[in-house]
């Protein structure tokens, strides 16, 4: 280094270790409520089970084998997965409409519809998962309807449907509101621009409206995904005891089999595989409009 | 036949009226402006003509075509909108294309229409650019390029230039008019701005409340406004009221404390009257020796002019003297002011709606 080069003024102490004190009480909570648990998961996952005198404090990857090689698991972590993907699908299809549809609302229509979209948020998932197994129970609200057309009755709660459609209902929000979003930063003028240079409507939200709010569809189905592949609630209570995905997987380790070392590894496998799928996504999609919207 | 013609168009939001009965011809070639202050429905006559707005009532013509209820995307002009509205994911030449595109014109005539509407603009060097990579100005000349390049067959401004600074919007103004005359489409702009409308149009429509008080050519505009609230708007003027004291082929207006010869044949006496003087219009001369006397109470200086607000005995008058370089009145001297008396004109008795327009008013044009 250049002993010519000025040094820098220096600070009072108090003003260097400012940002760091304020930024100190959520430090705090991050590491005690997120970091720790995951390292003590982490530290549990590489431990050996035993049936008879439980864990041990001896190092094994047998756990991660088991769930990298057993059929069993793959099954449900690509359930897991398609039906997640499923569910992000199903709302980017009815999401990114749905925001349009409001943003283009006059006045009150506009905050009393948003808020009909937003409501679900406020119930809870457990409720809103028994509101849906009654609708779609063999003698629900939707059967009932399907007996009254004269068809024969069917098998919704208990399968990947009856999933599906709980997982949508209760993700759509988060799919709606970065869309919503992004729909706000639209030039209105956009719009108008594009009819009068002979673009019929369709070809006007397919051409320019679409491309414009793709950062808020992609923040969207990050989340959705995200949130679907963990979900616990809806597939405990809606998919039976036979239709498992990976977090009702773990659930059963943990406090129905004793195995906490188990549970500990297909949790943290979900989490990788998770991240993986999702940083890919975000780079191929985000490598398409990131030359043009910066 | 007029090219453009918008007859009887009216406009209303409930029970409020944005446009009133608007009768208005646009020539092919024309450029014609639509002047007012805000909210006085000059965009939403744009707005109606570009199909973007419903017509309550009245009929819009397009060479011959009745276009009043057609689609905006079916009658093909060329818009440009006061934010530019380009399509920010799309490069210049992306969007100057996007309207042949939406033609289905095969691509190589395309690359060259493009090419040819770029280079119009001057902008052949920054056709890879994004719009956020652009300049204010740039954006302008994009959305001007876009809105040629189908060569529509009128043009429709915004407020082109409002999103500009002073000068570029100078440089502008000048530019537009240039390329305007260079492809010759018939062109509709929408300002609030008075020197923009009268230095670029062929003619100039003011609009107050809804409803056009006066289509003129610039020049007549400003030196013959219909209406007191015109007189003001357009240029400065200094407004004296009077009443008619003596008629003839020249009345004699009593302003309160001095009489004053005003052409205008037809006032009877008892008329009260409204009389509009230009401050350039207005000499200064030694005390005594002009048509009034006056204090100089401030004066500014302009630049290429000096700008004199005197006290007279008709009330505070403005006057603007071209800097001749020679010294300027000095604050607090007593001048006489003087004028030609056939540049004072009598304003129509009505306030602000010309809808009574004084017949007598026009004789001297």
């Amino acid at each position: 280094m250049n002993a010519a080069v000025p040094m820098p003024a220096t600070h009072r102490p108090g003003t260097a270790r400012a940002p760091w004190l304020l930024s100190a009480p959520a430090f705090l909570l991050f590491i005690c409520l997120l970091l720790v648990p995951l390292v003590l998961t982490a530290v549990l996952s590489f431990q050996v089970f035993d049936h008879a005198s439980g864990v041990k404090n001896s190092f094994t990857l047998s756990h991660y084998a088991a769930v990298l090689t057993d059929d069993y698991y793959h099954r449900i972590f690509w359930r897991t997965f398609w039906i997640s993907a499923l569910t992000t699908f199903i709302c980017v299809l009815v999401g990114a409409p749905e925001a349009y549809v409001l943003s283009r609302m006059r006045s009150p229509w506009r905050s009393i519809l948003l808020l009909v979209v937003l409501a679900p948020l406020l119930v809870s998932v457990v409720v809103r998962a028994f509101g849906w197994s009654m609708l779609l129970g063999p003698e629900g609200l939707v059967n009932q309807a399907i007996r009254a057309m004269g068809l024969p009755t069917m098998r919704i709660l208990y399968t990947e449907a009856a999933v599906i459609i709980a997982l949508v209902h209760v993700m759509l929000p988060f799919m709606v509101i970065p869309v919503w979003t992004s729909l706000q930063k639209l030039d209105p003028g956009v719009e108008n621009a594009a009819l009068s240079l002979g673009a019929s409507p369709f070809t006007t939200l397919r051409r320019i409206i679409f491309p414009q709010v793709l950062p808020g569809v992609l923040s969207g189905s990050l989340i959705v995904f995200g949130l679907s592949a963990s979900a616990f609630a809806i597939p405990g209570l809606l998919g039976g005891r036979r239709l498992k995905m990976v977090a009702t997987v773990v659930y059963d380790e943990y406090l129905h089999e004793l195995n906490w070392p188990l549970g500990a590894a297909i949790a943290l496998t979900l989490l990788l595989a998770n991240l993986v799928l999702m940083l890919s996504y975000n780079r191929v999609l985000e490598r398409s409009y990131k030359k043009s919207m910066g | 036949m007029s090219f453009l013609t918008l007859a009887n168009v009216s406009k209303s939001y409930g029970a409020t009226h944005a446009v009133i009965d608007m009768n208005l011809s646009v020539e092919k070639g024309e450029f014609v402006s639509l002047l007012g202050p805000s909210g006085c429905g000059k965009t939403t006559t744009l707005q109606m003509i570009a199909g973007f707005s419903d017509v309550t009532a009245g009929r819009i013509t397009l060479d011959g075509r009745d276009i009043t209820h057609a689609k905006p995307n079916s009658r093909g002009l060329g818009i440009v909108f006061q934010s530019y509205a380009l399509f920010p994911h799309m490069s210049v030449e992306g969007n100057v294309s996007f309207g042949l595109e939406m033609r289905r014109m095969p691509n190589a005539e395309r690359a060259e229409r493009v090419k040819a509407a770029l280079a119009l603009v001057h902008l052949e060097a920054h056709a890879a650019r994004y719009p956020r990579e652009l300049s204010g100005g740039q954006r302008q000349r994009v959305a001007l390029a876009r809105a040629l390049v189908i060569e529509p067959p009128v043009l429709l401004l915004d407020e082109p230039l409002s999103n500009l600074d002073a000068k570029l919007r100078e440089e502008m103004q000048f530019e537009l008019r240039q390329i305007q005359r260079k492809v010759g489409t018939t062109t509709v702009m929408v300002t609030h701005d008075q020197t923009e409308a009268m230095s670029i149009s062929d003619r100039v429509v003011v609009m107050e409340a809804g409803r056009v008080t006066q289509i003129d050519q610039p020049h007549r505009l400003y030196e013959h406004p219909q209406t007191r609230f015109i007189s003001s708007f357009v240029g400065k003027a200094n407004l004296l009221e009077g009443r008619v004291t003596a008629n003839g082929a020249w009345a004699t207006v009593d302003l309160g404390a001095v009489p004053l010869e005003v052409e205008a044949p037809g006032l009877v006496a008892g008329d009260a009257v409204v009389l509009s003087l230009r401050p350039e219009k207005i000499r200064l001369v030694p005390a005594g020796r002009g048509r009034l006397d006056g204090t100089v109470r401030q004066r500014f200086f302009l630049g290429s002019q000096w700008l004199y607000q005197v006290a007279t005995a008709a009330g505070e008058l403005v006057v603007v003297c071209s800097n001749d370089g020679a010294a300027p009145a000095e604050e607090g001297t007593h001048i006489g002011l003087d004028w030609t008396a056939q540049q004072v004109r009598l304003l129509p008795g009505a306030r602000h709606l010309a809808q009574e327009t004084a017949p007598a008013q026009e004789t001297q044009a």
